[in-house]
């Protein structure tokens, strides 16, 4: 996690969004942070690992926490730099113990046609954490931690 | 009424239909659904249906879109039929990889090698 927080644990600096579940909303933080950090030098692999997290945290919360609720609303913090990217996502739901969810990888599990979204932010990201009781989920993309 | 506007590019090659995605992100829920539903159609209509499924397009594409491809499998399979994927870009195939997919799917660098090994 970054050096320093603020209050609500994100970086000081971070910038703070709601949105709803519309595309259009999804699409327009991913549009944002994409922008951001190309503008702060990340290459396209990062962009790409950054993306896809941020599209299965979305996904996540809006399905899992939020049960697909017209009215639900999802909390976005980011903050980016040179060297990091702070993603912070928080649902309106009870949250998940993610040490529950099936390990897709498993030769049984390879033709189940969901539960890959929490493999491929953990895969892209540098670090990744989910906060009691499990609807807040923290990641970080770091540029030289070796991935993406 | 207007009719739904496709998410796919779809030509005969032989015996086989070759699918591409209109789309260059595959992260849309509601449009994967429509595209389960369309290729799912088109298995549907094939005895025994031999797909080959173009990513030539495609920059980006979520878990969802992996779903659906696993669904659109099963349905071939259980028709005794074959599913090749091709032309994927090295970022998404990795994707593939992480995701150990890269062992259920026939995954082919390009149209070609995806043609030749239907039997």
């Amino acid at each position: 996690m970054p050096p320093s927080r603020g209050p609500s644990g994100d970086p000081p600096g971070a910038k703070v969004r709601t949105i709803s579940h519309q595309r259009r909303d999804v699409e327009s933080i991913g549009d944002a942070v994409e922008e951001e950090m190309r503008l702060a030098g990340h290459p396209a692999a990062a962009c790409f690992a950054v993306r896809l997290a941020w599209e299965e945290a979305a996904s996540n919360a809006i399905h899992h926490g939020n049960r697909d609720r017209p009215d639900g609303r999802i909390e976005v913090a980011t903050a980016i730099d040179g060297a990091r990217v702070y993603l912070r996502v928080t649902d309106e739901g009870q949250g998940f113990d993610p040490a529950g969810v099936i390990d897709p990888t498993l030769d049984e599990n390879l033709e189940c046609a969901s539960g890959r979204g929490l493999l491929l932010m953990r895969a892209y990201m540098t670090r990744i954490e989910f906060e009691p009781p499990g609807n807040t989920v923290r990641m970080v993309y770091e540029a030289d931690a070796g991935r993406a | 009424m207007t009719a739904q506007q496709s998410r796919l590019r779809v030509r005969k090659q032989d015996q086989i239909t070759v699918v591409e995605f209109v789309d260059r992100n595959i992260l849309d829920e509601a449009n994967i659904a429509q595209i389960g539903e369309e290729i799912g159609a088109l298995v549907n209509d094939d005895p025994s249906p031999k797909l080959l499924i173009s990513f030539a397009n495609v920059d980006h594409l979520s878990s969802a879109a992996l779903g659906a491809l696993i669904t659109i499998n099963s349905r071939i399979k259980a028709k005794d039929g074959q599913l090749r994927l091709a032309d994927i870009n090295s970022q998404i195939i990795e994707v593939f990889r992480i995701t150990r997919l890269d062992r259920l799917f026939q995954i082919h660098p390009g149209t070609r090698e995806a043609l030749a090994s239907f039997s």
